[in-house]
């Protein structure tokens, strides 16, 4: 799905989504300092499992050395809002 | 070698003393659809809700029955009754994590490889299950999958005995799981004349040494038990339920799918576990056959029976008519079944049989369940391969 459109709020709410859906994140505790590994316990996979939510509401290919440093709900978002300036 | 816990997960019942009770009773769950699932299985029940999708069903049931087993067996290791190191975990499965497999493949084929996750490897794995387990309680001695078809229970409990035999381990967590009613697994297996069509009669599908069987019932599930020495037991003051006291296996090499005819495999397998157990046939109380339900297996195990028993056998059921066929859990559910069995005196009958098609000394239990006094069992399992399991249980008397 192509979405031109998507606002950094449109990105940030399907990181919301992702983490609800993959890790049995309580949406009300989770803000853009929310941390994968340390606040939620993700692993490595369940990042890439996030990864591979936000490539197919976006449409986007994010590789797997991009993920490094990718802490964060808001530094996910970022990676995201970089990758659709980049093919816009 | 005792058994100190026992745990199951089948299409009859998601513990091991209803799985019994539902077989005693000789009802089949066979559904429309000529299969066999577990159903009302909750996996939240037993597993964090955050990794239930991390696990495959096979994971799952195989996590569960362990639970089950593990907790009849008052086994800890953050506590002092066992060093974790000295746990090791041995179960098998047929095929796997197949629903995750099959998911993966349509996912890659229909959306390409990008889309296909990281979870499809760890949810696949066969050996999923032992480590899921191992993880799980905290064991740390080695954590195994014997995959021999329908024969990975039995493998796996008397493998795992071996363990503990030879000094590697004081504990073993053994079994099989599988959960493999997926299409593609059905249509592999019904094209090559496994299953059952007995589609008019969903219910009497599964009719083990009856002359009108056509085939097996693809059933689903887990067994474990928990196996240590005596000594062990004693000491950390655990019930004891019963002993593996021997083990058989051997191949046919005959066919890679069809049983020899002679069943001269499976008859060695069966002396094999009985000389190991230190009996004689004559102390056999009953026999927990593999009766599939297919017509070249009963037909085979049932001569091999009269050739092992040298007349008329002791007598022998098969569960398989009440919960299908469950494929790499098979033999472990079918040993704990066979352990309950003669531990209460009480022989399942067959399920389904109206007209038996074997050697008039095989004595098929019949209708209603046989009380016994003997508490030595010996349950068969064979698998595709020309894989041949036989164990010899004991029960000891409930306290």
């Amino acid at each position: 799905m192509t979405t031109p459109t998507a606002t950094r709020q449109d990105i940030v709410d399907t990181v919301y989504e992702a983490c609800v859906e993959i890790l049995q994140a309580d949406r009300s505790t989770l803000s853009e300092t929310t941390a994968f590994a340390a606040d939620l316990e993700a692993d490595s996979l369940a990042l890439v499992e996030i990864v591979m939510v936000l490539e197919e509401r976006f449409d986007l290919r994010i590789p797997e050395e991009d993920l490094d440093g990718v802490d964060t709900i808001g530094a996910a978002a970022d990676l995201v809002s970089e990758r659709l300036a980049a093919a816009a | 070698m005792v058994v100190t816990g026992v745990g199951v997960v089948s299409p009859a019942g998601l513990d091991a003393h209803t799985t019994f009770d539902h077989v005693l009773a000789a009802k089949g769950v066979t559904t429309a659809e000529l299969t066999a699932p577990v159903v009302d299985f909750d996996p939240t029940c037993w597993i964090d809700p955050r990794e239930v999708r991390r696990i495959d069903r096979v994971g799952q049931f195989g996590l569960a029955a362990a639970a089950e087993a593990i907790a009849q067996a008052g086994l800890t290791t953050n506590g002092s009754t066992v060093d974790p190191r000295r746990v090791a975990v041995v179960v098998g499965s047929g095929v796997g994590g197949l629903t995750t497999l099959e998911d993966g493949v349509e996912t890659r084929v229909t959306k390409g490889s990008h889309r296909v996750g990281p979870l499809l490897v760890p949810m696949m794995m066969p050996n999923a299950t032992a480590g899921l387990i191992a993880l799980r309680h905290g064991f740390r001695g080695a954590a195994l999958a014997v995959a021999t078809a329908c024969a990975s229970g039995a493998n796996s409990i008397g493998e795992g005995m071996h363990l503990i035999r030879s000094g590697r381990a004081d504990v073993v967590v053994a079994g099989g799981s599988e959960a493999a009613i997926t299409p593609t697994a059905l249509a592999g297996f019904a094209r090559m004349g496994a299953l059952s069509s007995r589609t008019s009669d969903p219910a009497g599908a599964s009719r083990p040494f009856d002359r009108d069987r056509d085939g097996f019932v693809m059933g689903e599930g887990a067994g474990i038990v928990v196996l240590e020495s005596e000594d062990h037991a004693t000491r950390r003051g655990a019930t004891i339920l019963g002993e593996v006291a021997g083990y058989g296996a051997t191949c046919d090499a005959h066919h890679l799918t069809a049983p020899d005819p002679t069943g001269q495999g499976a008859l060695e397998s069966m002396r094999l576990a009985i000389a190991d157990a230190g009996l004689d046939p004559r102390s056999i109380g009953h026999v927990n056959a593999h009766g599939t339900s297919t017509p070249l297996n009963d037909r085979a195990e049932s001569d091999a029976l009269v050739a092992l028993f040298g007349g008329p056998t002791p007598p022998v059921t098969s569960t398989k008519g009440v919960t299908g066929h469950l494929v790499g859990a098979a033999g472990a559910v079918e040993a704990v079944i066979g352990l309950l069995s003669a531990r209460s005196g009480r022989v399942p009958p067959v399920a389904n049989l109206t007209d038996p098609d074997v050697d008039p000394d095989v004595d098929l239990v019949r209708d209603e369940p046989r009380s016994i006094n003997g508490t030595v069992v010996l349950s068969n399992s064979f698998g595709f391969g020309g894989h041949n399991a036989a164990l010899v249980l004991i029960a000891r008397p409930s306290t």
